[in-house]
């Protein structure tokens, strides 16, 4: 075999072998664990379920076309007969359909982990700058960063209802308390990380920046936060896939209409197809958990200096 | 020319430790003249670098001070500029940005953007970098690092250029075509510039003075040599001069004889 060959073999074949054997594995198992909803769901059910999903989402969209349509065409017919009607435009209320409520999850872990990373980031710096901060600030870091998200999730909620009191609400509360729960448990990994890799600067870059007398400012740009930069990526990496597994529990118990969700809804429902669907979220919430890693890595390699670094 | 430009009169420091305060240096007395090249050279650990960090004004001499132009130093700043031993470029910054780094912080308000340029550009030309102005330091050589780093500290014109022993980290070669660009620069420039150094020769062929350090704890000035040879100075020709040899054997007898090493390495 050619060199080529060979390292294909590596990176495509070993893999997929791996993942087949997996397949296998998971199928024999299945068929015998007997449930009160049926048979484990195999390889098979599952995939027919994801399809079926699909095939849900098609026609719920379709559904919803349909609906403007006919709005439309109602709205148009008043107006020919009453032309002093003013014509209303409901909003299409569907069901959620599954590829909608990954869209949910997604917008609510994303925005719940740019918030924290826009706290954590200039904390982070400040902590790993002032050694008097750290030591201020380092023992409540500690007690509240292995805290739960489901001891928090309480809290949230109780706060969200009292304090966001809107009759226009322009988020809903059950968003609002997945999203704060996700920054409360995915702060911590970013903070920590960012103040290591400030603290741990060369003194030598330091005492070049003092001989230059380096503004406060400049300092910071020019040399804390490049040589903090690769530490701060680990952190947010850490942080981010916290937050997405942070996040299924949160909606679950928040009713937020993403996949946690979806997964509480299927639980209850005990259909025969239920564990089936269930096991389909389980691999796209799998699947989502590494696209955001992988995104996060490309992220470090755009705007790392360094790319000769291997990064994993 | 003033030949008290710069005076580093009597300091000592003393540094804390588990057992009680060590004395590093005591009672250090040097005088430079503007525009003369002093090299220190003494065994490690004898307080060569706590000297000039204290010139340069990282740290803070205990007793004593440093007059810089009939002014006391009492922080770092450009005026002082730094060759670090070990390059200290900032790894994500080509060696243009390293230079213009510097440059930006001491002609801010004072030079254009485009005079700036020009300066960068005639100070890495000056250390002949103007070939790989815009490669970052981990792709190019150590020898072309410590040149940059020569460049950054010149673009600043500093009143005292501190140099700590900058080329202890190149080979042999790489050292002497970085000593002989030093020579042709300090022809040019006419700076005022104290070296460490652990280099005989090093010290014999770039020097006006070398000032010799004896051992620490307490370490402070033993004797202090003026090399008369005159510039410009040629390596080769100065191998066989039984001048030079004169002079390279009083430093080798004191470090050697008079200053053996305590734990006699």
């Amino acid at each position: 075999m050619s060199p080529f060959w060979q390292r294909w073999a590596r990176q495509l074949g070993l893999p997929l072998m791996g993942l087949a054997v997996f397949v296998m594995i998971w199928g024999l198992v299945a068929d015998h664990i007997h449930t009160a909803l049926g048979t484990f769901p195999g390889p098979v059910a599952v995939a027919e379920q994801s399809d079926q999903l699909y095939h849900e989402y098609e026609r719920e969209q379709q559904r919803k076309a349909q609906f403007y349509v006919m709005q439309e065409q109602r709205n148009a017919q008043m107006l020919k007969e009453n032309p002093s009607y003013q014509a209303v435009v409901y909003p299409y209320t569907g069901q959620p359909t599954f590829v909608s409520q990954v869209g949910t999850s997604l917008v609510t872990v994303l925005s719940g982990f740019i918030l924290a990373s826009l706290i954590a980031i200039p904390l982070g710096i400040a902590i790993g700058l002032s050694s008097n901060l750290h030591a201020a600030v380092n023992p409540i870091i500690q007690i509240l960063r292995p805290v739960s998200p489901l001891a928090w999730l309480p809290l949230v909620t109780i706060v969200v209802s009292a304090v966001y009191v809107s009759s226009d609400p322009l988020f809903s509360k059950s968003y609002l308390v997945s999203m704060i729960t996700v920054l409360l448990c995915c702060l911590w990994p970013t903070i920590i990380n960012t103040a290591v890799g400030v603290a741990a600067i060369s003194q030598d870059l330091l005492n070049v920046s003092k001989v230059l007398r380096l503004s406060w400012w400049t300092h910071v740009r020019k040399i804390v936060i490049p040589s903090a930069l690769p530490l701060m990526f680990t952190g947010l990496r850490l942080s981010l896939s916290i937050a997405w597994m942070v996040l299924i529990a949160a909606e679950m118990l928040a009713q937020n209409p993403g996949l946690g969700k979806f997964v509480w809804d299927e639980f209850q429902n005990g259909s025969s197809d239920s564990l089936s669907r269930i096991m389909v979220a389980v691999i796209v919430i799998g699947l989502i958990g590494f696209l955001l890693d992988r995104s996060m890595l490309m992220l470090q390699r755009w705007i790392s200096w360094d790319k000769k670094t291997a990064l994993r | 020319m003033n030949p008290k430009y710069l005076q580093i009169s009597q300091i000592s420091i003393e540094f804390p430790t588990p057992k009680g305060p060590f004395k590093a240096l005591d009672g250090v007395d040097l005088t430079i003249a503007q525009g003369e090249f002093v090299s220190l050279i003494g065994h490690s650990g004898c307080g060569k670098s706590t000297v000039l960090n204290i010139v340069a004004g990282l740290y803070q001499a205990t007793a004593g001070g440093v007059i810089l132009e009939g002014r006391e130093v009492k922080e770092p700043g450009p005026e002082r500029a730094v060759v670090f031993q070990n390059h200290s470029l900032l790894p994500w910054l080509t060696a243009y940005e390293n230079v213009e780094l510097a440059v930006k912080e001491v002609f801010r308000g004072q030079k254009s953007r485009g005079e700036m340029r020009d300066w960068i550009e005639h100070n890495l030309t000056l250390v002949h970098m103007d070939h790989a102005m815009h490669k970052r330091p981990d792709e190019i050589s150590g020898g072309m690092k410590q040149r940059v780093g020569i460049a950054r500290a010149l673009a600043m014109q500093p009143k005292v250029m501190l140099m700590d022993e900058p080329f202890g980290a190149l080979d042999a070669l790489t050292r002497a075509h970085l000593q002989d660009s030093l020579m042709a620069i300090q022809a040019e420039l006419n700076n005022t510039v104290i070296m460490i150094t652990h280099d005989v020769d090093e010290a014999v062929l770039l020097s006006d003075r070398i000032v010799m350090m004896t051992n620490g704890p307490a370490a402070t000035v033993g004797e202090i040599l003026p090399i008369q040879l005159p510039r410009p100075r040629e390596r080769l020709a100065l191998a066989d001069d039984p001048e030079y040899n004169h002079y390279r054997h009083a430093v080798l007898k004191f470090l050697y004889e008079k200053q053996r090493h305590p734990t006699g390495h």
